[in-house]
């Protein structure tokens, strides 16, 4: 049952989590959900979890916080995170995001327009725990009476909040159930952000008191700049994995496929998001077809974090997110090559070609571009032979946020799929007002407890509605159908959200990029690249 | 009386323009931020602005020119501006009520010019105003100010009752923001009584601005209408020190960050910002970080400690 939260529920030193979902709470789903039951169970915590870990928010628990032991261990957390907020509005610290923030936190009228635009807020059935303005407002309170030093006047003007262990324990949950799509920051009248909060937010527990989501961290930077991916591949593994997946390709396809590697002077040097060569090899396999196909000069690099274009500090670090950009840049100016074309991975295009724009200077700002752009030329030039006959079945396809929203990269892929795929149909709404998949912001990679049911029920719930909505004409399980996402993060989601809700035992409804879309197209291999199986 | 009214006038004004620079500086004077752009951009080639496109989707964009599209700015920015476009687009109930407020106080501000023109007129141009251009500026400002002071009154009774009603809004608002809200309906609600309730010709606003402008000792004023002087006096040093001078805000939120898409080319501008704040000296703690004071955003960057050793 919903219950009321408000702003000073977050300080409480309740064992329970303030707020339990309830399937009849949730936005309801079209057809073939219209009854809440038919849904999957949401998977309670565990009592050992629980007892261990900061799981006081919600019903689920995304980071893993252990309990402190002491009132002196809670109390210099509690100092270290008034640490870090100071350190956040400070220009040495954080010049990278310090505008920005200064201005969300000074000019919000919480005016809840950005509310109705929260793919989480809405799906969630308008919990108010998941309000986008939620986080923010105590995040602004905190902000004027411990970096502003507000008095009296200030609080009656900004409105108060007690700072404690339970508060930083419940904020650090909670910058962890947003996707950072900034959906919410695009209907702000003001221009307020409070994606920009969530990620901030993120920053001083990681920057300051070591406190990520392993997945991101750990298993995720960490490792990346440790042995090249976050993959745990390194360069003599890659290698013989795409090695592979060229003999695979040349088995499926009927033409010699190679991947060139290190080659120095290339026009290219593509980097994929490693997951794929692992997850979706038909992937890297279609890009290798395509482009050698159109004659293009690229290459791959064996570079440590060269072969991996993944960027997890976009979402929660901002050294980690310099260093991995870095090395990217680094991988190209060593090879000498033109340019880098990201891969069908949507935080790695937002991450390596917008936002490090003003990280990478001198030699190591080389040209970066978008793989939609580079593939659009080739299909829409003719370079290939494509026979649109063989994409003759319902096609969809999902705009990743950053790719799209934050980065402006629209039509190329629609000038792809336009011309190749006869039964293609838009999402509503999609472009630029797309909703996020609901993996963003590193949700896709984050599986612990049972943060997956939260991250498909609510998170993913407004995507999968769109999905529903999207195939409604051709539901039949004889009609198999397409769920086009040229990102590596919202493939990832979909795989598991479309399993969680079955869809494509019942409904054949797949998912996959668009390369794989137009290798099934070109004539010159043999038919039947996209293989109609589960993967 | 009038000594104190017209100091208190210009000390508002004076409150006001002073606070709008300091606030407007301090935004100006951050460091240059990673790009964080939103799209659509309003300025981007016309072609694109429709559905939110960038210069990404062409391929080789750093061949090309930045786009430079100043009309499809102007458009969007006058769109926001005069008609608070979000609002009608993302939260149309509240735009009832937002947009009297606004639209209201800019009719107002249009006013407050007559009513300036007017004093300064009449100083100079004693005789020109006894006849049709005096007569034309009184109808005008009495037209304008009673649909300005209507309108902002109108506006804000309805913001304030939404804050008070509405249950989104209600857990968000403080006494800070209801004392607002109430701040603007009394000072314009007095301010119009006094105006209604001035009888003569040396009374009312058109003479207190001719007295403001000349330091006249003869204006003749209700205590009405100086208690309404007063209010709005306060109330105009007091927007830009609140949240509510959010429009110098959106200058910086749009400009500076929604459409701020400039590139970092080589040898720009930009890039020597950057190598200003490459140069900063973080104290993070975090021990992955790496930071103890002496290294710097570049040297951070450039260093991996997951590579390095453990101690």
């Amino acid at each position: 049952m919903k219950k009321d939260i408000r702003l000073e529920d977050l300080s409480k030193r309740e064992k329970e989590p303030l707020v339990h979902l309830e399937k009849k709470d949730l936005m309801p789903l079209p057809y073939p959900f219209e009854d809440p039951e038919q849904e999957p169970s949401f998977a309670e915590l565990s009592e050992q979890i629980r007892e261990k870990y900061e799981c006081g928010l919600d019903d689920t628990c995304a980071v893993n916080v252990p309990k402190p032991g002491t009132k002196e261990e809670e109390d210099a957390l509690v100092a270290k995170f008034l640490s870090g907020l100071e350190k956040l509005f400070t220009k040495e610290n954080n010049w990278t995001f310090l505008q920005p923030l200064l201005l969300s936190m000074e000019h919000c009228a919480k005016c809840q327009t950005c509310s109705e635009a929260c793919h989480i807020y809405e799906a969630s059935g308008k919990n108010e725990l998941y309000r986008p303005t939620f986080r923010s407002e105590v995040m602004r309170r905190l902000y004027f009476k411990h970096v502003k030093h507000g008095g009296l006047l200030s609080a009656w003007q900004h409105g108060d909040i007690e700072i404690n262990w339970p508060l930083i324990a419940r904020l650090i949950e909670l910058s962890y159930r947003c996707n950072l799509c900034r959906r919410c920051a695009q209907t702000c009248p003001i221009g307020a952000d409070n994606g920009l909060v969530a990620h901030e937010l993120r920053k001083i527990f990681s920057q300051e008191m070591g406190i990520a989501a392993k997945e991101l961290h750990e298993t995720g930077s960490m490792l990346q700049l440790k042995v090249g991916s976050s993959t745990g591949m390194n360069a003599v593994v890659v290698k013989d994995n795409i090695e592979f997946i060229d003999e695979d390709m040349e088995e499926k396809i009927g033409i010699k496929v190679e991947t060139p590697w290190d080659v120095e002077g290339a026009d290219v040097l593509l980097i994929h998001n490693a997951g794929e060569i692992l997850a979706w090899p038909e992937n890297p396999g279609a890009f290798a077809v395509i482009l050698n196909a159109a004659g293009i000069k690229w290459t791959l690099s064996s570079e440590v974090a060269g072969y991996d274009s993944i960027n997890y500090g976009v979402w929660y670090d901002d050294a980690q997110f310099a260093r991995v950009a870095v090395k990217h840049a680094e991988a190209a100016k060593k090879l000498g090559v033109k340019k880098i074309v990201l891969g069908e991975c949507g935080h790695a295009h937002k991450a390596l070609t917008v936002i490090a724009d003003r990280v990478l200077t001198g030699d190591l700002n080389i040209p970066r571009e978008s793989s939609m752009t580079l593939i659009r030329d080739i299909v829409m030039n003719d370079r290939i032979k494509l026979d649109p006959g063989r994409n003759d079945f319902p096609v969809t396809l999902h705009d990743p946020c950053n790719m799209v929203r934050l980065m402006g990269v629209v039509e190329p892929q629609r000038e792809v799929i336009r011309k190749i795929c006869p039964q293609f149909r838009e999402m509503t709404p999609h472009g630029v007002d797309n909703y996020c998949c609901g993996g963003g912001s590193g949700f896709a990679i984050m599986s612990g407890n049972n943060f997956p049911d939260w991250r498909f029920q609510v998170a993913g719930r407004k995507k999968m509605e769109q999905i529903l909505n999207a195939f409604s004409d051709c539901m039949d399980p004889s009609i198999p159908k397409y769920l086009c996402a040229p990102c590596s993060n919202c493939k990832g989601q979909f795989r598991d959200l479309l399993a969680y809700y079955d869809m494509w035992n019942k409904h054949k409804i797949n998912y996959g990029g668009l390369v794989e879309l137009i290798v099934n197209a070109m004539v010159d291999v043999k038919p039947g690249f996209i293989e109609w199986e589960w993967h | 009386m009038n000594i104190l009214l017209y100091v208190i006038s210009y000390f508002s004004l004076l409150v006001f323009l002073i606070a709008c620079v300091v606030r407007a500086f301090s935004y100006a004077r951050t460091p240059i931020h990673l790009r964080w752009e939103l799209y659509p951009v309003p300025h981007e080639e016309p072609k694109r602005v429709g559905y939110g496109g960038s210069y990404y989707e062409e391929a080789e964009w750093w061949n090309r020119p930045s786009p430079r599209n100043f009309l499809g700015e102007l458009k969007s920015m006058a769109a926001e501006i005069l008609f608070l476009k979000a609002l009608w687009e993302f939260n149309r109930k509240l735009w009832y009520r937002s947009f009297p407020f606004h639209f209201g106080l800019y009719i107002l501000i249009f006013t407050v010019f007559i009513i300036l023109l007017y004093g300064s007129l009449s100083l100079i141009f004693p005789d020109l105003m006894t006849g049709n251009v005096g007569a034309g500026l009184q109808f005008l400002y009495q037209v304008t100010g009673a649909a300005g002071i209507a309108l902002s009154i109108w506006g804000a009774l309805g913001l304030l009752a939404l804050r008070m009603t509405d249950s989104r809004m209600k857990i968000y608002t403080t006494p800070g923001d209801i004392f607002n809200l109430l701040f603007f309906i009394i000072a314009f609600g007095t301010l119009a009584a006094g105006c209604l309730a001035g009888v003569g010709p040396s009374s009312g606003m058109l003479a207190f601005s001719r007295g403001l402008l000349s330091f006249d000792t003869g204006f003749e004023t209700s205590g009405l209408l100086a208690t309404g002087l007063i209010l709005t006096g306060l109330l105009v040093a007091y927007i830009p020190l609140t949240h509510m001078s959010h429009f110098i805000a959106k200058y910086f939120t749009y400009h500076n960050i929604r459409w701020d898409d400039a590139a970092n080319r080589r040898g720009s501008k930009i890039e020597a910002k950057l190598a200003e704040c490459l140069a900063f000296r973080p104290t993070w703690s975090a021990t992955h970080i790496g930071a103890d004071g002496k290294k710097t955003w570049a040297d951070i960057a450039s260093s991996i400690p997951a590579q390095e050793p453990k101690k």
